[in-house]
């Protein structure tokens, strides 16, 4: 079982890199969102400097979602979810293991380029490890929450961005808790401890939802 | 191994595609689904496998299995082939989903004579090429009952003798077949189902 789980993580992964470029997608709009925001706001760099975490994560929630609608869609279009249903194997499990190769192939790049992103921001270097830290914490479950909407979407043989818009809502407090957490190292005074616990509350309980409710939704999109 | 198929009723979409349907099957059966487009050849073959829901009646395995998604092997008009990734690592993710005990992605390509494609990308494969892949794919797990929608599709003759030496050897070791077709198959089945008479 954990084999055959493996497989689906590490396929998952390698169709996001190999496949169309999905992952490199997101990293570059990622980039493309960070850098343009010193364009928009002027050299201020106590400004840019204050807002840096939240620009980050604003990006990095933006990239997350924006390939996740293509985790079931190709599968249901070459009929490989029929054979993933067939099996033998809890579709709760495959929802799972289709989330974290989706993870690893786009959210965990996320977290690894966000130091770097965050230099172009002017944010303080212990500042960059608390962003680094939120990221690795809160992706998961934005990358979760997205696969609830990927699962829903496949439903209906298109994505796009609906996916990614659908369960926008639902990301919001990642996002909250998340700046939080990333901007207590700058502004202060809030401590960083209780905003990156709840958002490590928040990634644990997508972790349990999001394969409930996505083989929820692909057992409903069964025809 | 015994397949049971009693007063099976099915509906595609809201509308009812076929009712009151019975067959059984034993192993080493061969059966051929026919009838025209729209008959709900494809909606059987999906009922039987467990991926759609009766509207009425059952399908039932003798012996059972606890989880009967494992019984089936199903090839329907998709090839889910990954593009981007080489046949041999098609057919090798499948084996490691499957726990497949039966014949190595290299062994199962050779059977379909495929074995020269094996390392490349599955997206450059003609029409047949990727129907062989799919075929093959069933020699990686030893499963009892074979679920086929159109298998010859796309197929030269080659291809539909390699389909028929799959099928005996299938039929031979124990196992049922449940072929939708519009074409002659390559082995005479032992039973066949016409749907779409009464509608």
């Amino acid at each position: 079982m954990i084999r055959a789980l493996g497989a689906i993580i590490g396929q998952t992964a390698l169709l996001s890199w190999r496949g169309g470029g999905g992952a490199f997608i997101g990293l570059i709009f990622f980039l493309a969102v960070v850098t343009v925001v010193p364009f928009g706001l002027g050299p201020d760099l106590n400004l840019l400097s204050r807002i840096g975490p939240a620009i980050l994560w604003i990006g990095a929630l933006l990239a997350a979602l924006l390939g996740v609608d293509r985790l079931f869609r190709e599968d249901r279009e070459d009929g490989s979810l029929d054979l993933l249903h067939l099996s033998g194997l809890p579709l709760e499990l495959v929802v799972l293991a289709k989330g974290i190769g989706h993870w690893l192939a786009t959210g965990l790049p996320l977290a690894v380029a966000a130091p770097i992103l965050g230099l172009l921001l002017g944010v303080p270097p212990s500042a960059l490890g608390a962003a680094v830290l939120t990221l690795l914490a809160g992706t998961p479950a934005l990358t979760l929450i997205g696969t609830i909407g990927a699962a829903l979407m496949a439903a209906f043989g298109r994505g796009g961005l609906l996916a990614a818009v659908l369960v926008l809502p639902f990301t919001i407090p990642v996002l909250i808790f998340g700046v939080s957490a990333a901007s207590a190292m700058i502004v202060g005074p809030m401590p960083f401890l209780p905003p990156f616990l709840i958002l490590c509350a928040l990634s644990l309980i997508a972790l349990v939802v999001a394969p409930i409710a996505g083989a929820a939704a692909l057992r409903a999109s069964l025809d | 191994m015994r397949l049971t198929v009693s007063g099976l009723a099915a509906e595609r979409g809201g509308r009812p595609v076929f009712s009151g349907l019975s067959f059984s099957a034993v192993s080493g059966e061969l059966i051929a689904v026919s009838g025209p487009n729209g008959a709900g050849k494809s909606t059987l073959l999906r009922v039987v496998s467990g991926l759609l829901h009766p509207v009425s009646g059952s399908v039932r395995f003798d012996p059972p299995d606890e989880e009967p998604a494992r019984l089936v092997h199903y090839v329907g008009h998709a090839d889910a082939l990954k593009p981007a990734l080489s046949v041999a690592e098609n057919l090798g993710f499948w084996r490691q989903v499957w726990r497949g005990t039966g014949l190595d992605p290299e062994a199962a390509l050779d059977r379909m004579g495929l074995a020269h494609l094996a390392s490349l990308p599955a997206g450059v494969l003609s029409a047949g090429q990727k129907r062989r892949v799919a075929l093959a794919r069933l020699l990686l797990a030893r499963r009892p009952i074979w679920l086929l929608d159109e298998p010859a599709t796309a197929l030269d003759s080659a291809g539909q003798a390699g389909l028929g030496g799959l099928l005996s050897g299938h039929l031979a070791t124990g196992g049922i077949a449940l072929v939708a077709t519009h074409q002659a198959l390559p082995l005479p089945a032992s039973q066949e189902v016409t749907l779409g008479k009464n509608s």
